[in-house]
């Protein structure tokens, strides 16, 4: 028992997952449960002129049909956003409504038209096919090129430029044009960071579920924030009381992103609940979630690196598109801009930065926060430029690096972009990675590729990330709407065990594990002692959720805080017992001890007796042992590192084959390393699906044409080599854990280090872009026109 | 309606189903085993994996009639007498899960893969999980799993 932070303890969550006794949302049924279904508009952008539900309604075991109309008259509000942005004149970012169901027009394909209640899924959907809408059709804007074009067509009448959302800058202008003006080379880049859907395993489910007799609404909901959800729902879309509403997030397969924000689907189940006086269930198929969960990323970026004749670095401008889709999701404005703009300084001293970003409206599903959201796009902007430069200077892109990033004693360190980073040595993490990949000998194994025909490439990034979200203050300052502190409670249980509730959510990441060990360590009891509750609002006093690596740096710091306050009381009780000053009584191992004698009681023994308090100071302290917490952290936290990649690609099919990943990832302290490797993995694994597989496509018409795992490319086995996970630990300043945070850098190091990769495979050849995905077919297609030219 | 009779971890069924109920729905719906999972509508996911007489099945692919007769073992059948599957364990003991979602199809499959190759090299193992997709562990822990599975098993053997 006790030491246990740092141990590989296997994960308590796995026997229910391995057994099939995982319950997650689909899983559940309530008594009397209907079914919903909605009918979703297969145009891009069209008006309705008009819907006609009567032979729905008359059909088999149809029990509602709830249209737009209904909705406006139910006088519910929209989804809205969390985020104000603002544009480079003050004025606000455009904010569209955004109904549960629409009433008049159709913006993306997917859009919600109507719902169908009935007895069974079955019922529901042939209803919902007999639903006769007439769709006036619209010119559709499917992409950020369309949207910016003269003349374009418009998603929102009211838009007071084109389709433009935003239009924000960050970082100084005249002092980086100056830079620029005094530099001996400037590097130019152009780039499209690709749109790309979230796909969690499971897809999004939800069961409202209301009680007349009582005027309780529960929802169970695939969610990553369920106070958040009860939040938005209670203030924005149906006003529901906070204590007359309950949400449950059980058992969740997988967000990444896509399940933190505020759907639809969530307002319909409670709203048809109430309606058919039953439970109603919904539960979406596969082909709805590619046109309906939130997608991620979409940024088309022009950027250029102002260098001395040192190779220093003196500035950086950054020009930005960034797609927001037809809506704006819950945090979709914050990723083009908050998340992305304060992390382009990366890992490096740049004196001078000015970036502008311009978010548009398309006529697509909506995007937001999808792993790593907005740091992923600067670190690919940052260091597939830094290659360039070295590339284009002659200089060892190693050695480019080296020049030019933060150096240990320059922490804390103020970059132009906002940020201030508290710790960090990036440059060993450089060389733990480059250790393990074996760099040196990297032109032995080209060689010897190029003896089997086939061409080898090495590349690398180092990339800075700024999670443990927020201080609610500074992230009210730059136009977040809620706070950003977490949660935590520890309810000692008269016989020592412990129960522990924290606002965040597991959907994946071990908390029940990780936090266990947390608090086991800091009381000094068993892990198996302790047990992790979350995702219920009745039973966790508030909560933000997980998103953003928060929940250790943010959420475990709340617990630490609340097992400080457990331990005070705790000496308090021993004190009285063992008859000695407070101050004379200590915590040590699980016991409390009097300095200087032999006198001490075990934790369970003071648990007792704060719930059989027979003998127990009642004047001054109340009995029972249970301690809350909110912990609102004082800076973000900086986890950071590098990645590096070996590929070989195959100039007759174009085919590139990932053989090596090795990277050292600074993710401050950790608690539990099995869990903090396989986080990376996972994050490598979509980094690395991002670079060469997956991308969300959308034709002319605004159809996605990758809808469908059998068109949209999802990482398999086969893809990947085993990763090399090193790294070299820094502990955050600021936080009482030192934690940083591990569930994005996977997901951001690594697009940058491959695409760098494949450049530098295909260089000899004479190819030196390539886009993200680098699919067999761009690869042929490159390397053929590189013959030609 | 039509009138199957086949085993479900090792019961027994009876029942009458309308012949489009997929095998996945019997067993979800109407045997409320939930730890077969639906993940997408186009066979390709592969949560849904069980084993029919036999072999690994994606039970979205399956009517429940060409179940007649057969023997049919879910994720919920895999562990004996209160002790796991030696695969369960190893996925437990190599973190070869996160959010579980995919875990059961993952697992039956790969008993599948061991049944027929038991000595299976990296490269066999991540080839024959073509058919089933996780987005959490990028399959480091999945194989590490399978593997070491392996290795135990012929040392049992």
């Amino acid at each position: 028992m006790g030491k246990v932070i740092g141990e590989r303890v296997l994960r308590k969550e796995d026997t229910r997952f391995l057994t099939g006794k995982g319950r997650y949302t689909d899983d559940l049924n309530r008594p009397n449960q209907a079914y919903a279904y909605v009918l979703r508009s297969p145009m891009a952008h069209a008006k309705i002129a008009s819907i006609d539900t009567e032979d729905a309604k008359q059909a088999d075991g149809v029990l509602a049909v709830l249209t737009g109309k209904d909705h406006a008259d139910a006088g519910f509000g929209g989804l809205p956003c969390g985020w104000l942005i603002h544009n480079k004149d003050g004025s606000p970012m455009h904010e569209p409504p955004h109904p549960s169901l629409v009433a008049d027009r159709v913006r993306h394909v997917g859009d919600n038209v109507a719902v169908v209640i009935a007895e069974t899924k079955a019922q529901a959907k042939a209803a919902a096919q007999m639903i006769m809408v007439d769709y006036e059709e619209l010119p559709v804007v499917p992409d950020i090129t369309a949207a910016i074009a003269d003349g374009a067509p418009k998603v929102w009448d009211d838009t007071p430029v084109g389709n433009r959302c935003y239009d924000w800058h960050i970082g100084e202008k005249d002092p980086t044009d100056a830079a620029f003006a005094k530099a001996k080379h400037v590097v130019s880049i152009d780039l499209v960071n690709q749109r790309l859907i979230p796909n969690a395993m499971e897809p999004r489910a939800a069961i409202g579920e209301y009680d007349p007799s009582t005027d309780d609404h529960t929802l169970w909901t695939t969610s990553q924030n369920p106070h958040l959800i009860r939040l938005l729902i209670g203030a924005f879309t149906m006003q529901i009381p906070e204590h007359k509403l309950r949400i449950i997030a059980p058992d969740v397969g997988g967000g990444f992103g896509s399940k933190i924000y505020h759907y639809a689907e969530e307002v319909l189940v409670l709203w048809a609940s109430k309606v058919v006086g039953r439970p109603v269930k919904w539960t979406a198929e596969r082909s709805e979630s590619f046109i309906t969960d939130a997608h991620g990323r979409d940024h088309i970026s022009h950027a250029e690196l102002a260098i001395d004749d040192k190779g220093k670095f003196l500035g950086l401008r950054v020009s930005t598109k960034a797609n927001m889709g037809a809506y704006l999701s819950t945090f979709a404005s914050a990723v083009p801009t908050y998340l992305y703009g304060t992390l382009l300084s990366g890992v490096y001293v740049i004196p001078a930065i000015y970036a502008e970003v311009e978010a548009v409206f398309t006529n697509t599903t909506a995007v937001d926060a999808y792993r790593g959201a907005g740091r992923p796009e600067a670190t690919y902007l940052l260091e597939r430029l830094v290659t360039k430069a070295a590339r284009e200077l002659g200089i060892d892109e190693v050695e480019l690096r080296r020049r030019n990033v933060i150096q240990p004693d320059q922490f804390p360190y103020q970059t132009p972009v906002a940020l201030e980073y508290d710790v960090g040595e990036f440059e060993k993490c450089l060389d733990v990675a480059l250790e393990q990949v074996d760099y040196a000998n990297f032109e032995k194994r080209r060689e010897e590729a190029k003896s089997r025909g086939m061409l080898r490439g090495i590349g690398m990034s180092l990339y800075v990330e700024a999670c443990g979200l927020a201080p609610s203050a500074l992230a009210g300052a730059i136009g977040a709407r809620a706070g950003l502190y977490e949660s935590g409670t520890i309810r000692v249980n008269p016989t020592g065990n412990v129960t522990v509730f924290t606002g965040t959510h597991s959907h994946g990441q071990g908390h029940e594990t990780t936090f266990a060990q947390l608090v086991a360590d800091q009381l000094g009891i068993p892990v198996e002692s302790v047990e992790v509750k979350h995702g219920d609002t009745s039973n966790t006093a508030f909560g933000m959720g997980s998103y953003g690596s928060r929940s250790l740096p943010v959420g475990g710091s709340a617990l630490w805080k609340a097992g400080e306050k457990i331990i005070a009381k705790g000496r308090k009780i021993a004190a009285h017992i063992l008859e000695a000053s407070v101050d004379d009584v200590e915590f040590v191992d699980g016991e409390f001890r009097v300095k200087g004698t032999d006198k001490k009681m075990l934790f369970a023994e003071v648990a007792f007796s704060a719930y059989v308090p027979h003998n127990y100071p009642l004047e001054e302290l109340e009995p029972g042992l249970e301690e809350s917490a909110f912990y609102d952290p004082k800076n973000f936290t900086f986890p950071g590192g590098c990645h590096v990649v070996e590929v070989e690609i195959d100039p007759e099919t174009g085919v590139t084959k990932v053989v090596d990943v090795a990277v050292a990832d600074d993710v401050g302290k950790v608690i539990n390393p099995m869990i903090v490797d396989g986080q990376i993995h996972g994050g490598l694994a979509q980094g690395i699906g991002q670079a060469l597989l997956e991308h969300a496509k959308y034709d002319e018409q605004g159809q996605l044409l990758t809808g469908s795992y059998m068109t949209y490319t999802m990482p398999r086995a086969a893809d990947f080599p085993f990763f090399k996970v090193g790294n070299h630990v820094t502990h955050c300043t600021h936080n009482p854990l030192g934690s940083k945070g591990c569930g994005e850098v996977g997901a951001i190091g690594v697009p940058p280090a491959v695409i760098n990769a494949v450049i530098n495979a295909l260089e000899p050849e004479g190819v030196t872009d390539i886009e993200m995905p680098a699919t067999p077919e761009r690869v042929w297609r490159a390397l053929n026109e590189a013959k030609k030219a | 309606m039509p009138t199957i009779k086949l085993t479900v971890n090792a019961k027994p069924v009876t029942m009458e189903v309308e012949a489009r109920t997929l095998l996945v729905d019997l067993i979800r719906e109407h045997l409320k085993l939930t730890g077969t999972h639906v993940g997408c509508d186009t066979s390709q996911c592969g949560a849904c994996v069980v084993m029919v007489g036999g072999q690994s099945v994606k039970s979205c692919s399956m009517l429940a009639v060409e179940a007649d007769g057969q023997d049919v073992t879910t994720i919920e059948g895999m562990a004996k007498n209160g002790e796991l599957h030696p695969l369960q364990k190893a996925f437990h003991e190599n973190h070869g899960l996160q959010c579980g979602f995919c875990t059961p199809g993952v697992v039956i499959s790969a008993s599948d893969l061991l049944k027929k190759n038991p000595s299976p090299d990296e490269g066999q193992i991540r080839e024959w999980l073509e058919g089933n997709i996780c987005r959490c562990t990028g399959y480091h822990n999945i194989v590490k799993a399978v593997q070491q599975c392996a290795d135990e098993m012929k040392g049992g053997a």
